[in-house]
Order: structure tokens, then sequence, then C-alpha cells
């Protein structure tokens, strides 16, 4: 009986044409938008912020650029993980060769060299198509790591080969350490919120706009797109760039505010590329929502199995990490059977279920 | 001749025996992939649960033993018998094509005439669910696989190149024991794809389904027999990547190592897939040895890669696939 759009009247067309035409879904995203920027930052706690909130936002960037690409482009791209770790070391020399620099400057800075190595890498998407594409960009994954592992300028030549987070500031008027031990978790949650908050607008923004249609018409069919007037070079180009920008924000904030140290191969390897496909098809190809959806769902689901079978059944941890293979594995096949459109068309048809309820026609 | 010469050849020598394990993993993939248009990410994860039921059959270990324990309290592991090598390559057999008819009756029959791409990823989902179901049956340790394939540096080899070149080659029994396995596997599959009956149905449903469909072949059938045949070629890929390095995980990873090896032999050419191996295999070997060093080594992590998409490029339809013509 809540959910109805009756009376909810457009009379101009920028109303008629916002993302939310409907005034309880409005009023759930402010709500939600308030309750994320102002609510929680006073509640968080440790715990919350390194086990849940902080990894999901992160992770939803992730998701969201790799949703651009693959759900809205039909690029599909195994290089994650790599575009993640260009993120991660250009923050890191950017931090250790600018000790004056903020962190917004720095994650965003970050995000515009990964746009141009993903630019790079996306340049063979032109001639090679379908999974061609996916395993070429398994060179991508694979070179990328190598190169950070083995060339000791990208690590300021530390003997152990890691690299670690200096602290810096939020911003350079807003002097609350970001990054380093003395950072505290709600700063962090607020930095990516912020992140978050920002990067899905513009992506939401961009997805229905004229790039975001040429994207789909590429996805939909290439030859009939570039017959109609899209240019597939543009395209395709943009597209590898929005994605690897957002992927590459992502993986810099991975690196500097939650982890703080990383080592190369353990944190950007291909299991990487491997969780943040997951996260979209799970959560919806080609929906903003979706990628919110996926992101929560994988961050959650290690910390519910832990909490059923390691605390509840007191299995040991190995057998609870097989279980979640056994899990994902079967999930994603689930998924693309019944519904490849993932947990956001499900999100979509209880909510043309809701408009109806108690009614059945 | 020149020392850096005889080196050179050594390492061409080893690159090949390394493509030809390469090139085992490769055929399965195209085997499915010509019959069924699925590109199996999972052949590798095959590789490593067929190699893993075979040493847990061989050692009598109890499948899922630790769940088990974990459930019950109890503290079982082995059943107390050793089963010979050649019973446990039968059993694990029929246990490959008993999981190529659970996938095909639970999974890919219901995916029928879905994207490419769909299908592609619902493999690697399978990938996952068969790992962690190997990981719970028989454990996620290294084991120790000994089928009594010949192991170890080849005597004959070392001694006569040490009299003819004045340096003895290191040439692995278990890789010459591993071509020549090779070579009987791709003949009899030719053999088999050629003059049986089963063999002319899979290339009849390659070439067109629904011309095959209305003659009266059974596709599920088909696709049962491949998968099984898919299943059958990574128990030989495990059997042989086991025994010379342990059956472990990594050894799913062989299958990421095929992916280049297909794209430039092609997706639908069994002599592709062989060929494509071993050119990975010397190019990357030679790699490795001359320019390597220069670079911090390690680098046959991604020359394989690099060096498809570099190819794909160029020709994207591989060396041996037939050409790609796309309509509207």
């Amino acid at each position: 009986m809540l959910y109805r759009e009756a009376g909810d009247f457009s009379t101009t067309y920028s109303q008629d044409n916002q993302t939310f035409p409907i005034r309880f879904d409005r009023m759930g995203y402010y709500f939600a938008l308030l309750i994320g920027a102002v609510v929680i930052p006073f509640l968080i706690n440790d715990y919350w912020a390194n086990s849940l909130l902080i990894p999901f936002l992160i992770y939803a960037i992730a998701a969201i650029g790799l949703n651009i690409l693959t759900g809205y482009c039909g690029q599909v791209s195994l290089g994650t993980g790599g575009f993640m770790a260009v993120g991660a070391y250009t923050s890191y020399k950017l931090m250790t060769a600018f000790p004056g620099l903020d962190m917004i400057s720095i994650t965003l800075l970050s995000g515009f060299m990964t746009a141009m190595v993903g630019v790079a890498f996306g340049l063979p998407s032109l001639r090679i198509k379908g999974f061609y594409l996916a395993v070429a960009t398994l060179a991508a994954q694979f070179f990328l790591v190598w190169m950070f592992n083995k060339v000791g300028w990208f690590y300021n030549y530390s003997a152990s080969g890691q690299i670690s987070a200096p602290e810096r500031d939020f911003f350079y008027f807003i002097n609350l350490p970001v990054t380093g031990p003395n950072a505290e978790s709600w700063v962090k949650y607020l930095f990516c919120f912020l992140f978050v908050f920002v990067l899905s607008w513009v992506a939401r923004n961009l997805t229905r706009g004229s790039v975001g249609r040429q994207w789909m018409a590429i996805r939909d069919m290439d030859i009939a797109a570039e017959i109609i007037g899209v240019n597939p070079l543009k395209a395709k180009l943009t597209a590898f760039a929005v994605s690897s920008f957002y992927v590459g924000v992502s993986g810099a904030l991975l690196f500097t505010v939650y982890l703080g140290a990383v080592e190369v191969g353990e944190v950007y390897g291909i299991t990487k590329s491997f969780l943040v496909l997951f996260m979209i098809i799970i959560g919806g190809l080609g929906s903003i929502f979706g990628s919110f959806a996926g992101a929560a769902f994988m961050v959650l689901l290690p910390v519910f199995l832990k909490l059923l079978l390691v605390d509840g059944l007191s299995f040991d941890t190995a057998l609870s990490a097989h279980f979640q293979f056994v899990i994902v594995g079967a999930l994603i096949m689930f998924f693309l059977i019944v519904e490849p459109h993932g947990l956001a068309r499900l999100w979509s048809l209880a909510k043309e279920k809701l408009r109806l309820w108690p009614f059945p026609h | 001749m020149p020392d850096q010469l005889i080196f050179a050849m050594e390492v061409i020598l080893n690159g090949l025996l390394n493509g030809v394990m390469y090139s085992l993993v490769a055929l399965g993939f195209v085997l499915i992939f010509k019959a069924s248009g699925i590109f199996n990410y999972a052949q590798g994860v095959m590789a490593l649960f067929a190699a893993m039921t075979l040493v847990g059959i061989q050692q009598g270990r109890v499948p899922f033993g630790h769940l088990i324990n974990a459930i019950f309290g109890t503290d079982i592991h082995y059943f107390g018998w050793e089963v010979p090598a050649l019973a446990a390559i039968l059993m694990t057999v029929l246990i490959m094509i008993a999981f190529a008819y659970l996938v095909q009756r639970f999974v890919f029959k219901h995916l029928v005439g879905q994207e490419p791409i769909i299908l592609f990823m619902a493999t690697i989902g399978l990938a996952y669910f068969l790992e962690g179901v190997s990981d719970l049956m028989w454990g996620s340790e290294i084991r120790n696989l000994d089928v009594g394939l010949p192991q170890g540096i080849n005597d004959w080899i070392d001694v006569t190149t040490f009299e003819a070149l004045g340096y003895g080659f290191f040439i692995d029994n278990l890789d010459i024991a591993a071509a020549i396995i090779a070579a009987i596997l791709v003949m009899s599959l030719i053999a088999y794809s050629q003059y049986t009956k089963n063999g002319r149905a899979m290339r009849a449903v390659a070439d067109d389904h629904q011309a095959a469909l209305s003659v009266g072949i059974s596709l599920n059938y088909v696709w049962i027999l491949v998968w099984s045949l898919a299943g059958m070629v990574a128990l030989v890929a495990g059997v042989m990547w086991g025994s010379k390095s342990g059956v472990q995980f990594s050894l799913s990873l062989i299958a990421l190592k095929a992916l280049p090896v297909l794209m430039l032999g092609g997706f639908t050419s069994i002599p592709g897939a062989i060929v494509g191996g071993l050119i990975i295999g010397v190019g990357e070997a030679l790699f490795e040895f001359a320019i390597g060093p220069m670079i911090g080594g390690a680098t046959e992590n991604w020359f394989a890669y690099v060096l498809a998409l570099v190819f794909l490029v160029f020709r994207p339809q591989g060396l041996f696939g037939e050409k790609i013509i796309e309509r509207v």
C-alpha cells in the first residue's frame, strides 16, 4: 500500500527524466544518503568499518567501473586486478614524491593514470572481440603485476618489495589524517563514502546520456551500431577510460585507506579480477544498483559464512573457505541460468509486485 | 659450436616438451568448444579435480573426510587399502563421466542458446564450484602422484649429446613420456572423430546444431560425450602435471596458460592447439633465456599472453581457426 506512483505528476521534462521518478524511491534515496553521510559516522567502530563498510564502499567503486566496461559496453575484462594495482602504485608514488599533496588529489590523479593505462590496453579491443578480448586483458593482468613486482622504482626499492601508505590528510584545508595508523575509522569511512557518492552519481548520469547509449549500442551489436553512426573507436576507448578510472580509484583506496600495506601479487592478483567480475554477475550486468548489491553480497558472504560455520558450527577456517568456493561457484551458475540480470533484476521485480500489492492485478 | 647456441638448443627442446603439456590442456578446450560453442574455463580445474581424485582413490582416502570429521566429530581419513594405478584410473574416468553428465544435466542444458560470453562466465562459476568440491572431497594439501611414469633425467640423451657436442642436455624422462602420450591421445581422438559413429555425430553437431538435430542426433548425448572426453583429456593432463610438480592448486592455473595457446592456434582446430602449445612453449623459454635476465626474470608469467595479444591484433582468428565472418 505504501509503494504507489498515484498522484505523482511530472509537469516538466526535467522532472520526467529524473533518476528516481517515483517519490517513494526518491525519498528512500535521500534517506539512505542521510543515514550514510550523517548517522553512520557517529555510530561506526573499527570492526564495522574494517570488516564491512569500507571494503563494501571500495569494491562498489570497482564493480561500477567493471560494470561500465562489461555490463554497459559488453567488453569482458579479466584485468581488473592489474588496473587496481596501477591505481595503488600511482598513489604510492605520488604520496612519497609529493608529501604535501592531499588524499583527494592523489586518488583522483591515480584514477587518471589508470585511465591512460586502461586506454592503452583497450586499443586491441578494436580488433579483438568477446572472450578473445577477455584473454587479451589477462595479458594486462599478468604483465602489470609482474612489472610492479620486478621494477624497483615502483616500490621505492624497499627491501620487502611491499608498499605502505604514509600518513596523509583528507584535503588541503581539512587536516584529518585519512591514511596511516592514526587515521580514525569515521574519517576513512567518510572519505570512501564521498568518492562512492560522487562516482556513482557520475556513472548513473553517464550511462543514461549519449555516451552510455553508444556503449549499449556497441554491446548489443557492434556492427549494427557502427552502421547507424556510433564510432566504435570512441565508444570502446571511452568505456575503457572511464572504467579504468573507477577501477584505479578503487585500487588506490584499497591500498591507501583500507589495507595500508600491500604486496602486489597477493592483493591485486587474478583472484581480485574474478572477485569483481562475480560482483557484477551476481549484482546485475548493466546496472549501477546491481554493482552495489553485488559488492555488498560478496563482502558479506565470507563474514556470514565465518559466523555460521566457524563460530556457529565450529568448523575450521579452511573448511569454511572451501565452502565459500562451492557456494560462490554455484551462485554464479544459478544466477546465469535463472536470472542473468542478477540481484538488480530481482529488486525491480519486487518493486513491480509492490506497486500492485495487495491486489493480484 | 658456440656455447650459447648449444644452451639455446637445450632451451628450445625443453620449451617444446613444455609446450606439449600446454597443448594437452588446450586440447580439452578445443573438444568442448567445437561441439558446443562453450569456452570451458573450468578445464584446468577439471585437470586438478581428476588428478586429486586419482590420488585420493589410489591412497584409499575417504572422500569428504574433513567434512565428515567436522560434522560428526570422528577422526577417519583412510579406508586402509591401496588401489592399483590402473583400477584407480578407470574409477576416475567413471567419475569424470558422471561429472560430465551432471554438468550437462544441471547447468548447460539450461543455458542452450545463450550468448557465448554468458556461457564463458558460467564456466568460471563451474571452475570455482569444482575447486571447492575438490577441496572438500580430498583436502587442499599438495599430493604426490605416482602412476609408474618414468622420472628424472634421461641418461641416453645426456650421454649422446655429451659425446657429440661436449655438453650433456638435461631432458626429463617425464616430458618425453608426456610427448609420446600426447601424440597417442591426439591420434586416437582424431581417429575417434573420423571413423566412429559417435565421432561423426560429434562433428555434425560441431558443424550445425539445427541440422544435426533434424537428422536425429541427440544434442544432449553428444554434449555429455564431449564433456566426458574433455574430462579424460583433463585426467591425462592432470596426471602429467601432477607427476611433474605434485597435485596442487597451481595446477588449475595451467588452464590460464592454455588460453593464449588456443588464441594462437585458433579455437576450433586440434592441430592448432598442438602447434600453438609448441610455439608458446618455445617462445616463452627462449624469451626467458635471452631477454629475461635483462629485465628481472620470471617473464613466463606474462609472455604467453602478450605474444597472443600481439598476434591476435594481426590475425584475429588464430593460425588455424576458421575465418570470422560477421553479419548484422
